[in-house]
């Protein structure tokens, strides 16, 4: 039987999932304006980048030492398809009209997710991903939390505040907020705004890395079509938060995250309501979540108004 | 001795339309040249070319002995070129003392940059009295100011001002143009651009007025200031 303490985990655990991939989208935007709607399969890439090299590791290997390096792997190829897709793919189209990237983000995201369905090893069923070990935390006796659940956690909020950190203080990160303002005054006062973009799609890459091993040990395997709700509910989470603001996109997917689990749980009690509850209407939820933030504040939790952003 | 900046034959187009069709002039160190003509004239455009913003069609650009065809316009200002762009552009959300640093982005110099901030909060007080202060929180005229100062701040051989007195109020107007009186009395190199005309070329040495795209007329700016279609055309004159 749920409890609410149990709910709100679970809600947390979720949102930090999403928020994480959030950045992605929110970074992205916030500096060329682009919807980079390939964003889930890059979360997607991250996973099978962290299993195979969980695979190629010798068997038997503490997980203290193949978790490290399941990031680094799943972090390089998620961040190279993500910079990749940046130079080949939507460098050419910018200045083009708005729909160009937009499609080619979309057939981006189908390429990748058919490329990992014909060609990784069995990618036709779900993939079996390591467990961290220490199996289940009893913190009271109406709140579980898995090993598994605990990486995300503890990695969300350590990749936020490094991010803000990052962004506030070093001159990259100043770059990186003078970019966001305006591009082409930020190359009047010399900053490469080409290598600035880079690392936005670089850094959005590896946060969808560290979510996808995060969706891993949640669910205990990967698949190749696993970025797409996971990447619509992450971008929901970056429109909730307010796009452009990397505090609104974490935010946004904490919000998403309980609402969907105290939905989940809590929807049904209501008189009239008992046919809405269950995991099956979760997404709904999230999305009518969405629907009433877009009608009453259409910037966002977080988001300036569009006219301070000129 | 070589200008310090020459234009030839200057060419730039948007798509199909041909803004700037073929202009030449020149800057010697030390001097203040300005650009005046009516709206569209094609004077953003130039200097917009200049600072690597837009790619022109044609012509060569010598800046301090190097061309600038083809160079980007981040590497643009290490050269010593530096832009206050056409309706100020100050980035909003960041301090105001935020927007000067980012005006030094590119130097090394700490103790450097720490005494420009300085020279230019003593240009504009009010600047350093509201240094933590958002910059999109200034007045139009407070903006002007720190778009100036930014610009300085990288330490340029020369400085381009696109409209700096642009929707300003009288008052207003006065001190952007004795600011840029003192910036000349203190050697820096301007490359004015002003609709105000009788303000523009009461302070510049040469002065060329612009229309739909071309240059056609030249000259020193007291020159102009008296020339008998210039006060017509530009000075509210008949
Ligand atoms: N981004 C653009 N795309 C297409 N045409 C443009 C663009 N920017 C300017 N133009 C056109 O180029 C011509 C020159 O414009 P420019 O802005 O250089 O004039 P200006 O002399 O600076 O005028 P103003 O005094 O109004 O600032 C105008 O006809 C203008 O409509
Ligand atoms: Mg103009």
């Amino acid at each position: 039987m749920h409890t609410l303490p149990q709910q709100l985990a679970n809600g947390l655990i979720l949102g930090s999932m999403y928020g994480l991939i959030a950045i992605g989208y929110t970074m992205v935007y916030g500096i060329v304006q682009l919807i980079n709607f390939a964003h889930g399969e890059i979360f997607m890439t991250g996973g099978f980048g962290a299993l195979t090299t969980y695979l190629i590791l010798p068997d038997g290997i503490s997980m203290w030492i193949a978790l490290p390096l399941m990031l680094i792997g799943g972090g390089l190829v998620a961040v190279l398809i993500a910079v990749g897709a940046e130079r080949f793919a939507y460098r050419p189209l910018r200045g083009a009209p708005r729909l160009a990237p937009l499609i080619t983000a979309i057939g981006l995201s189908l390429a990748l997710q058919q490329a990992v369905f014909n060609w990784y090893p069995d990618a036709e069923n779900p993939r079996v991903f390591p467990t961290l070990p220490g199996g289940a935390f009893d913190i009271t006796d109406n709140l579980k939390i898995q090993s598994g659940e605990l990486f995300v956690l503890i990695a969300a909020p350590v990749c936020m505040a490094s991010l803000a950190f990052f962004v506030r203080t070093s001159r990259t990160g100043r770059a990186m907020q003078a970019t966001a303002q305006d591009p082409d005054t930020a190359q009047l006062m010399g900053i490469d705004t080409n290598r600035i973009i880079v690392i936005a799609f670089a850094i959005g890459g590896f946060f969808a890395a560290v979510a996808g091993v995060a969706y891993g040990f949640r669910v205990g395997s990967v698949t190749y079509d696993m970025g797409f709700v996971a990447g619509l509910k992450a971008f929901t989470a970056a429109v909730l938060g307010g796009i452009g603001n990397i505090y609104g996109a974490m935010l946004g997917g904490l919000v998403l995250g309980l609402a969907e689990g105290l939905a989940t749980a809590y929807i049904a009690d209501i008189p009239g309501m008992d046919q809405f509850g269950g995991q099956g209407w979760a997404s709904v939820w999230a999305f009518i979540l969405l629907i009433l933030v877009l009608l009453f504040r259409p910037q966002g939790l977080l988001g300036e108004r569009v006219a301070d952003r000129a | 001795m070589t200008a310090l900046l020459e234009v030839e034959d200057l060419k730039v187009a948007y798509g199909k339309i041909e803004a700037v069709k073929g202009i030449s002039f020149s800057v010697e160190e030390g001097q203040v040249v300005t650009l005046i003509g009516t709206n569209g004239a094609g004077k953003t455009t130039t200097l917009r070319t200049l600072s690597g913003l837009l790619k022109p069609l044609s012509g060569k650009i010598m800046f301090n002995g190097q061309p600038l065809n083809g160079v980007p316009a981040h590497k643009i200002v290490a050269m010593g070129l530096a832009h206050s762009p056409e309706g100020r552009r100050i980035f909003p959300r960041l301090s105001i003392a935020e927007n000067l640093q980012l005006g030094a982005f590119l130097r090394k110099d700490s103790a450097g940059i720490e005494k420009d901030m300085q020279r230019a909060y003593d240009l504009f007080p009010i600047l350093g009295e509201r240094r933590k202060q958002a910059a999109g929180t200034l007045s139009g005229g407070e903006q002007q100011m720190l778009a100036m100062g930014r610009a300085l701040m990288s330490q340029p051989k020369l400085l381009m001002l696109d409209e700096p007195s642009m929707g300003l109020s009288p008052i207003m107007m006065q001190k952007i143009m004795a600011t840029i009186a003192e910036l000349k009395a203190q050697g820096t190199t301007i490359l004015l651009v002003e609709q105000n005309a009788q303000a523009a070329l009461s302070l510049a040495d040469q002065g060329h007025v612009m229309e739909v795209g071309s240059i056609v007329l030249s000259g020193t700016g007291q020159d102009l200031l008296h020339d008998e279609s210039v006060r017509k055309a530009y000075l509210g004159e008949d």
